[in-house]
């Protein structure tokens, strides 16, 4: 058995409540089958107060071997460095001393969350408590644990982005380190799994008709593509969003709303107003990353020009005013 | 006298310390620490106001739509627009497929697995206790946990995806619903109803709902065996531990009125009295917030939200917790289930908080009220919907305005303050509703209601994390993080 502790720091528990809804038959049973002994949950397990504190502190002597240390959250290094802001509660102890200490022992330290891995929304704004994530402070490697840091199985923090992640990347993770199966190689430039890093936001999502004709949307709620106005940034997000479902079938773009990206590092100050995309000149900035402008500017005037009615007219509409014509021909 | 420091506590939403002084077997005086601060009214400030809806949410991964509601509601109020029908509906059905989550996931995994505890296996109903909630292994996670993903997948369909959405727009809804989703919709909500009537309740919930008297309550729990549902089993643990003895606050109970339709509530709002048996209009400006005990700046004056500052003062003497003390008109209010039940007066938690006052054995018996209260309503919001009709408005924001959002969380009574000022936000103030019942003392040294809750609960010589302490702390079903935000 793989014994895995789960600890929670500046983040707001929703990877976990999110973890909760995996689409599965049975969570705990499926982990205990694969080999996956939780061995303390601060929402989950029986243990607290002092029995709780055994457990932790087994861990971080060594007496018990900790195999997989999930931190979700991000690591709150203020005030003035000494991690006071946030107090492993009933230790005197801060999170970030209990953090280093068990990442010391762990076979594999797995950073769940966008908070966890780069700081997340907790380091917005002017950053009260100094957060950051474990192996990373934004998009520049570092943060709680270092450059250097490897866990005891040489690999570096697997950086499970996401505000909230996605119940699939977690299990996935897990139970590839469960098969033994997971490598340096399965991991992105900024650490995380590539099985879900590999794939764009677009990729999948219900309104790529409106986006190949620049049809797009003007508020919240038109059926548009929301990358012209509404601040999607799903062309430059790396995430399987809209190719695995969430909640049975959702996804950002799905509910009609932009992605803000929060797969990225830094993706809590984008430096424009979230749902609003920046343009000079009336073009928008942050253009998928591999297509070069001129480009992408003589294609949307092209499109624009040639765009159906029925699209056009759906994608500033909450519903479909016109449904796609059936054409009757010989041809199957 | 003897000193006891309680924490990690888990099975709550957050971090928890509780220092007890105890003497003749009893707790004499509690002190509740909030252990984390993270300073969202700090990182709100400056920012464009509709970026509220992308932070608020993320204060809370457990009440996150609740919190994009009050938002929702704030930057409305200050906008001065009013939502279409349909997306004061698809707000109520997302709201409420989070609330119930919440108790849902409450009851399961939170509270009920102490009673699966080795400390009380000479009792009768431990054996059953243990193979339903024991923790993490139990059978009852084996079933509740994909009954409640498969209710969440109202949150796909309604939201996007849960939590963390930005679905909920001053406007009303981003997400209009298909007639072909509103039957889906339907189907979802009838397969969780599914779920309840047979193993939570092992009743129709309308039979629930119509219990009206605490003798009702209880000629209900004995016409069926111990291990009939769920919540027979609860009821058989409630009365053999006599949880109705424990966990006593103020019982002055405050609820800001929930699932709101056309201006009428299904819940109504006020603060009910149970002394003096009277009810009270709430309004927002009798609340202020009372630094005296809190790691911020500003002891002297206890201030409106409005005006409130956040300004973490680690070091201050005196203070012991990162949450701040909420006080109406100088009152120390309970909120949540029991609250939001017994202000608009359902006959049964009446009864209850009349014979008993509220404790471990309401709190727990009123939030599975309200989930069997809730699921009807629900139906029916969703036969409302009128689809090809709108869901979402535009609205203009002031570059000079003000406007707050009230709204029930599960765990009762969460407020949000905005003050715009040239486009920007100039104060955000949240007041969360564990902020209300975990509240530390005020300057006039009074503590909040967990404090009280405490005073004179058992201890037992050995215990060094008290059973019936962790009854009462769960029985509020607190969320630390929302706390302090
Ligand atoms: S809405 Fe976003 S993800 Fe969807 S097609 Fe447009 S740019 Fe791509
Ligand atoms: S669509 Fe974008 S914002 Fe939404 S969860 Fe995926 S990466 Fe995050």
């Amino acid at each position: 058995m793989m014994n895995l502790i789960w600890l929670q720091s500046g983040g707001c528990g929703g990877c976990t409540m999110s973890l909760l809804s995996a689409d599965v038959r049975d969570l705990f049973g499926m982990l205990k089958d694969a080999g996956i002994n939780i061995v303390w949950h601060p929402g989950l397990s029986e243990q607290t107060g002092s029995e709780a504190i055994e457990v932790l502190e087994a861990c971080a002597s060594g007496d018990l071997p900790l195999d997989i240390l999930c931190v979700e959250g991000s690591l709150l290094r203020g005030p003035n460095g000494t991690g006071r802001f946030h107090v492993l509660s009933g230790t005197g102890k801060p999170m970030i001393e209990w953090v280093r200490q068990l990442a010391e022992k762990a076979q594999y330290t797995i950073a769940v969350g966008t908070c966890a891995t780069y700081g997340g929304v907790t380091a917005g704004g002017c950053n009260p408590t100094d957060a950051c994530g474990m192996q990373y402070d934004g998009a520049s490697r570092g943060g709680l644990l270092g450059v250097d840091y490897l866990s005891q199985s040489g690999l570096p923090v697997i950086n499970i982005a996401g505000c909230p992640t996605h119940p699939g990347w977690v299990l996935e993770t897990l139970l590839a380190l469960a098969m033994d199966s997971f490598t340096q190689a399965d991991l992105d430039e900024l650490g995380r799994p590539r099985f879900y890093a590999d794939h764009l936001v677009h990729h999948g999502c219900a309104r790529n008709e409106y986006y190949e004709f620049k049809a797009s949307a003007e508020k919240p709620s038109d059926q548009g593509c929301m990358m012209e106005n509404m601040g999607c940034k799903g062309t430059q997000a790396h995430a399987d969003c809209n190719i695995r479902p969430w909640n049975g079938g959702g996804s950002c773009t799905d509910g009609g709303y932009a992605c803000i990206g929060c797969t990225e590092p830094g993706f809590e100050e984008p430096g424009h107003p979230f749902t609003q995309t920046p343009k000079i000149a009336g073009i928008p900035i942050g253009l998928p990353t591999d297509m070069p402008k001129a480009w992408f500017v003589a294609l949307a005037t092209l499109s624009k020009s040639a765009t159906p009615k029925r699209v056009k007219e759906n994608a500033t509409s909450d519903h479909l005013v016109i449904v796609p014509g059936i054409r009757k021909t010989g041809v199957k | 006298m003897s000193r006891l420091v309680v924490g990690p506590f888990n099975r709550v939403e957050g971090d928890l310390e509780v220092t007890l002084d105890i003497s003749g077997g009893r707790v004499d005086r509690a002190y509740v620490d909030s252990t984390l601060y993270r300073g969202f009214e700090q990182i709100l400030r400056g920012k464009d106001p509709m970026d509220a809806l992308v932070f608020v949410p993320r204060i809370c991964g457990i009440c996150s739509v609740t919190q994009s509601v009050a938002a929702a509601n704030a930057l409305r109020n200050a906008m001065g627009i009013s939502i279409p029908r349909n997306g004061q509906l698809a707000t109520n059905l997302i709201l409420a497929n989070e609330n119930l989550t919440d108790h849902f996931t409450h009851f399961y995994l939170f509270f009920m697995p102490d009673f699966a505890r080795d400390g009380y296996s000479g009792r009768p109903w431990h054996g059953m206790a243990e193979q339903r909630f024991k923790a993490v292994t139990g059978s009852a996670a084996g079933d509740a946990l994909p009954a409640r993903a498969a209710f969440l997948h109202m949150m796909g369909v309604l939201a996007g995806k849960w939590p963390h959405t930005l679905t909920l727009q001053p406007g009303g809804s981003s997400r209009a619903v298909s007639s072909t989703e509103k039957i889906r919709l339907y189907a979802m909500l009838r397969e969780f109803r599914a779920y309840l009537e047979k193993i939570m309740f092992g009743d129709k919930l309308e039979n629930i709902v119509k219990l009206d008297s605490m003798r009702a309550l209880e000629a209900w729990r004995d016409a069926r065996p111990p291990d009939a549902s769920d919540f027979r089993l609860f009821l058989e643990v409630a009365r053999d531990l006599e949880l109705h003895r424990i966990g006593r606050a103020t019982d002055i109970f405050l609820s800001y009125g929930s699932y709101e339709m056309a201006g009428e509530y299904l819940f109504s709002p006020g603060v009910w009295d149970a002394s003096k048996g009277t009810l009270s209009a709430i309004d927002p400006s009798d609340i202020v917030e009372d630094l005296s005990h809190s790691r911020m700046t500003g002891e002297r004056d206890a201030r409106h939200p409005y005006q409130g500052e956040t300004q973490p003062a680690p070091d201050k003497p005196d203070a012991y917790t990162w949450c701040k003390a909420p006080r109406w008109r100088g009152q120390v209010l309970e909120c949540g289930a029991l609250a939001r039940q017994v202000v608009t007066g359902h006959p049964l938690i009446r009864d209850m908080v009349e014979k008993t006052g509220g404790n471990v054995t309401t709190r727990v018996v009123a939030r599975l009220l309200e989930i069997s209260r809730v699921i009807p309503a629900m139906e029916s919001w969703i036969k409302s919907l009128s689809p090809g009709e709108p869901f979402c408005v535009q609205g203009r924001m002031p570059d000079n305005a003000k406007g707050v959002g009230m709204v029930e969380a599960a765990r009762g009574a969460l407020g949000h303050w905005l003050v715009v000022k040239e486009g920007k936000i100039a104060n955000y103030q949240i007041v969360a509703p564990t902020t209300w019942n975990f509240s530390p003392r005020d300057r006039d040294g009074i503590p909040g209601a967990l404090e009280q809750a405490l005073v004179g609960v058992p201890v037992g010589e050995h215990e060094r994390v008290p059973l019936a302490v962790q009854h009462v702390v769960r029985s509020f079903d607190p969320c630390m993080v929302c706390t302090v935000h």
